[in-house]
């Protein structure tokens, strides 16, 4: 009998344990799956937002906004066609330079250096990327603009400024302040994003192929050009579109160095781009039509790096599709 | 006289060599990028330092000043910032990594959560202004936390996602097989076999915002005096270091470079022990 009661009362216990963690269990799922979902809602949200607060901007001057370079606080006209190709320029610049030299540290440290070297130098150079943005602007502004204003620049106008085609981009006063001096600021800035995901794509190539075109008398570069690249070519894309992101937004370090003028010129004269109007303006925009523009250029922003970044994420994704098959 | 192959030979010899010299030259260029920048942190901020750096608050050009109140006031928002964001980034990591891994939702939220990471940071500072600031017309130290708090979370969400997924399947058969239920699994188990690696992802998020500048432009502002309320700005390093860096005053370029060589060391000491903490992980799963 009291066998019995028992036992009665250990089932209940246990199926009452049962349910309490079968709600536990409903209840953290939930928890953690409205957690995941707050981080699609802030991007959703923030892209919403942004362009709400821009729209005066963006929907009443519609094309004229991004085609008309007149950037005037004091009449209160704002079009944005200055900021936005600083920002084109700045990032073409610094992906003329950073490409070539992330793909060169990227050939060295898996095919040229020796095996002890190449952790070393590969940690040094990402070190480079923990870097706050506002000391590369410093750094930028009391060490490299006198640098370049003294050496480089006037050498620049001596030698291209009579250049067909391309002299007049390479004309003005040298003070070391300009497009061009961003756009180097930024190519630092982004070489460790750029040459590291290079590297790790470079060593996912079968050692196999590598050492077929060895053995047929390939020489070193030879097979970085013909094989390696090849077989990484969209991952390789898709890291330089991952820098494009980057030097696209890239605030602080720009603001310093490009001068803040908002109109176009040549690229050693001082201009703008779109990150360093916002930051620098910001505080002094008090009419509702600067708020306006500034946060319609900063949507635009937003808008071109999520595409750039999802382009670059597409092209990568397919890197981690190959890792799968081998 | 050579022949025609021999010369063929020669060609491919000297672009190859020419090849491998420049791929130096560029590691090269990246090493020397690195030291300079770093010389001239240390070289003119180490000037700069010293005792009253610490002890005393910003001053007014020409009077003598330190940084207290902005190094304090740095520590206090980025310390927010990643106290709000992590539990939030570890709980999101968790559903992609257990719940919605091999998911079409669990792509699209690991999409997002990518660009998330890599977007610029001054759009998620005009975000907060528009949603917070603007609406209670008033810069306080509560919207730069939130502003940076988003830098932090896509960082954690993706690190305790990977570090999860590396976390071996028979742990969590074995848990279950026990009759643990699986929020216990998660919690008990799988927290701790992926502690060090979430960590990582921590610290990771904290290297990045305790320089962060930008999103501050736009929710924090800077304070010259000291402040304790979250309703209002409080003063801190990277926008000092604006400020100071940008005036024509010696005395506060010089503490903006002190202020520049705190936050370097600060980040590269905390990007180290990430590091480590993330080889010491690997070791232990291998």
């Amino acid at each position: 009998m009291n066998a019995e009661a028992d036992r009665e009362l250990r089932l209940i216990a246990v199926a009452k344990r049962a349910q309490g963690d079968q709600r536990m269990d409903f209840f953290f799922r939930s928890l953690t799956a409205s957690a995941a979902w707050f981080v699609l809602i802030t991007l959703v949200g923030a892209m919403l937002v942004m362009f709400d607060g821009g729209r005066e901007a963006l929907v009443e001057q519609g094309s004229k906004f991004i085609t008309t370079d007149y950037w005037d606080p004091a009449n209160l006209i704002f079009h944005g066609l200055a900021p936005i190709v600083g920002t084109l320029l700045t990032s073409l610049i610094a992906l003329l330079i950073a490409v070539p030299i992330s793909f060169g540290i990227a050939v060295f440290l898996t095919e040229v250096a020796p095996a002890w070297l190449r952790t070393p130098i590969a940690t040094a150079i990402e070190l480079l990327a923990g870097i706050p943005s506002i000391i590369y602007g410093m750094w930028g502004l009391f060490v490299l603009v006198p640098w370049l204003g003294e050496y480089v620049y006037p050498w620049l106008i001596d030698e291209l400024g009579t250049w067909p085609v391309i002299g007049p981009w390479f004309q003005g006063i040298p003070i070391g302040i300009g497009l061009l001096t961003a756009g180097f600021v930024l190519a630092v800035m982004v070489i460790p994003f750029i040459s590291s995901i290079m590297r790790e794509v470079f060593l996912t190539v079968p050692g196999r192929l590598k050492e077929s075109a060895y053995a047929l008398g390939s020489t070193r570069w030879e097979v970085v050009w013909d094989i390696v690249l090849p077989y990484t070519r969209t991952a390789v894309i898709g890291g330089v579109f991952l820098g494009l992101g980057r030097a696209l937004g890239e605030t602080m370090a720009v603001t310093f160095v490009i001068g803040n003028a908002n109109r176009l010129g040549t690229l050693l004269e001082p201009g703008s781009s779109i990150s360093a109007t916002i930051a620098n303006e910001f505080a002094e925009a008090f009419a509702d039509e600067h708020r306006s523009a500034l946060l319609g250029l900063g949507f635009l922003l937003f808008v071109v790096s999520f595409i750039v970044l999802s382009i670059a994420k597409l092209m990568l994704k397919g890197m981690s599709r190959w890792e799968g098959k081998r | 006289m050579s022949t025609v192959a021999e010369r063929l030979y020669l060609r491919r010899r000297i672009v190859n060599g020419v090849a491998l010299v420049l791929s130096g030259a560029a590691a090269v260029f990246g090493l020397i990028m690195l030291g300079w920048i770093l010389w001239t942190t240390i070289s003119k901020g180490a000037a700069a330092l010293g005792p009253q750096l610490f002890t005393t608050a910003t001053a007014p050009p020409g009077e003598p000043g330190g940084l207290a109140n902005a190094i304090v006031g740095t520590l206090t928002i980025c310390l927010s910032a990643v106290a709000w964001a992590t539990p939030l980034g570890i709980l999101a990591g968790t559903y992609l990594a257990e719940y919605a891994n091999y998911t079409k939702r669990g792509e699209l939220i690991r999409f997002v959560n990518d660009i998330l990471l890599s977007a610029p940071s001054i759009v998620l500072g005009l975000f907060i202004y528009t949603l917070i600031v603007r609406p209670m017309e008033q810069f306080s130290m509560f919207a730069g936390v939130l502003a940076l708090g988003f830098i932090v979370l896509p960082v954690v969400v993706r690190t305790t996602d990977e570090m999860l997924r590396m976390v071996p399947t028979q742990m969590r058969e074995a848990a279950l097989s026990l009759g643990v239920p699986q929020w216990k699994v998660t919690t008990q188990v799988l927290y701790r076999a992926a502690l060090s690696g979430i960590t990582t992802g921590v610290l990771l998020g904290l290297a990045r915002i305790s320089g962060e500048t930008a999103p501050l432009i736009f929710t924090n502002t800077n304070n010259q005096y000291w402040n304790f309320s979250p309703l209002q700005p409080m003063s801190n390093l990277p926008m000092t270091i604006y400020e100071y860096a940008k005036s024509p005053f010696e005395d506060w370029q010089q503490l903006a470079w002190a202020g520049a060589l705190l936050i370097t060391v600060f980040v590269l000491l905390v990007s180290v022990i990430a590091r480590l903490l993330l080889l010491k992980n690997k070791q232990s799963h291998d």
